[in-house]
């Protein structure tokens, strides 16, 4: 706290502070922007609650071929392996340009060209990498003995899978799961790249007519308000699922 | 002499360079108690393991009421469903509840409807002195309660035989009593099974036959009056010498 409020204090008596405080604290310039900001904002949201269901799906498929151990089902895993070893690997800046520009270039028909459902793939793609992963991890987290013992009671292992492995490690995985969310909520900015008008979009347009950065701090704070309550859930979460393990 | 309901031929199993079943043979006959004994590392648990068919055995043959069950061509979750394993680490599911842990087998496995398991479960649970923890975790409870569970949950859908691995070994001393009493109750029913223990008043009690096991290979076997009262085998007179120590 003493920290924050000597920095806070260096901040406010900086000799730039007062042209800082107009060009980006502008209570006028926040307040007329934030309707048009908080406009683009549902744009956000609903990107992010799309694409988050899609990752999560996806992303437990991706990881329930990787752990399979089925010979039949290798040429699948390594599609997985590439799958997540690729989109795991590139900045999703530019898969979001690599997506958003290069499929429309290919000028097929069939693809999609709206840039909001290029945005969503582009983010799925490197997310569900990501969340495969951390669904991998706490599947590889259940001991062996819970399969064991599923088994030995004559459960399929695609039974024991479902009803004993997977519902221990998605609870393990909570956590980590909610933090790629509150990664992906942000990373929704990135599809401005391809036009389409949600809040940071809008905030840079705004500012760049008024020459005042204050909408994006209008952005700024519409984004924390939809992280901040997150990153409370991941804390009560791992206080829980830390009694447990 | 009637089949008996499990028989080992030749079974021989290795982890690698190391064998550790070295050809048994071995016959369980209907409603009878056979006990495994011998030191740590002896085969025993691995012996009950390959039987329940969650290790596959290199040579020789298992067989479940005289047919094979080690032949590739066998489901082994088929075979599973009519054997019960207990487990030295209870392997109960956490995220389940005591009732839930106890049907999760005859509704998944056996298709017995939801509410004709609870109440067959609700039963079992009582017999063994858990009435009142059906709706606990399992965590909640103690060890020798949760191996009761755990006893329970084998035996809920009847099994042709029941396998306990050293189903006492993790518990405190002063909980070993009510599971020796919770599988005397069972053997009194007539119920078949095979158990490796480290008890060896309670295999002298409750067996109707010891086999001592040494390096993977059954040393010496026959009434437990002689083999733990007047072993012939130099083996297991030094096995047994040591623990009166």
């Amino acid at each position: 706290m003493l920290v924050l409020g000597g920095l806070a204090a260096l901040v406010v008596t900086s000799p730039g502070w007062p042209a800082v405080q107009e060009t980006f604290f502008s209570w006028k310039a926040i307040k007329s922007s934030f309707p048009d900001v908080l406009g683009g904002f549902w744009l956000d949201v609903k990107m992010f609650v799309i694409v988050e269901v899609v990752v999560l799906i996806l992303g437990l498929v991706i990881a329930l071929v990787r752990t399979s151990t089925s010979p039949a089902l290798f040429p699948f895993r390594l599609i997985a392996t590439v799958y997540t070893d690729l989109f795991r690997g590139i900045p999703t800046i530019l898969l979001v340009y690599l997506v958003g520009f290069g499929i429309p270039a290919l000028q097929l028909s069939g693809l999609p060209t709206n840039p909001v459902v290029l945005g969503g793939i582009a983010l799925s793609l490197s997310y569900s990498a990501y969340v495969a992963e951390v669904y991998r991890a706490g599947i590889a987290s259940i001991h062996r003995s819970q399969r064991d013992a599923a088994l030995a009671l004559g459960l399929t292992p695609s039974r024991a899978l479902r009803h004993v492995i997977l519902p221990q490690a998605i609870r393990r995985v909570g956590p980590p799961l909610l933090n790629d969310f509150i990664s992906l909520q942000k990373d929704v900015a990135l599809i401005s790249i391809l036009g389409p008008q949600e809040a940071f979009r809008i905030a840079e347009i705004t500012a760049a007519s008024t020459f005042n950065y204050s909408p994006l701090i209008a952005a700024a704070v519409l984004y924390l308000a939809v992280t901040v309550p997150m990153a409370r859930l991941v804390d009560r979460l791992g206080g829980q699922s830390g009694v447990k393990a | 002499m009637s089949v008996p309901v499990l028989e080992m031929k030749g079974v021989t199993k290795a982890f690698g360079d190391t064998e550790v079943l070295r050809g048994i043979d071995l016959a369980v006959e209907e409603h009878r108690a056979v006990a495994l004994i011998g030191a740590s590392g002896s085969g025993k648990s691995t012996l009950l393991r390959c039987a329940d068919l969650l290790e596959e055995i290199d040579d020789g043959d298992i067989l479940l009421d005289g047919e094979v069950i080690t032949d590739p061509s066998v489901d082994k979750v088929v075979v599973r469903r009519r054997l019960g394993l207990v487990f030295q680490a209870y392997n109960l599911f956490p995220h389940m509840t005591v009732l839930e842990n106890v049907v999760l087998g005859e509704v998944r496995a056996h298709g017995v409807p939801r509410a004709q398991a609870e109440e067959r479960g609700r039963e079992l649970l009582a017999r063994f002195g858990l009435a009142d923890r059906e709706r606990d975790r399992p965590d909640s409870l103690s060890g020798g309660q949760q191996q009761r569970v755990a006893m329970v949950r084998a035996f809920a859908s009847r099994p042709r035989a029941l396998l306990l691995d050293e189903v006492t070994s993790a518990l405190d001393p002063e909980l070993v009593g009510d599971v020796l009493e919770a599988i005397r109750d069972l053997k009194g029913e007539g119920v078949t099974m095979m158990l490796a223990t480290h008890e060896m008043g309670f295999a002298r009690e409750v067996a109707d036959s010891v086999a001592f096991l040494h390096e993977g290979r059954i040393v010496e076997i026959g009434p437990p009056e002689q083999v733990l009262g007047d072993p012939q085998q130099p083996e297991t007179q030094r096995f047994l010498r040591r623990l009166r120590l």
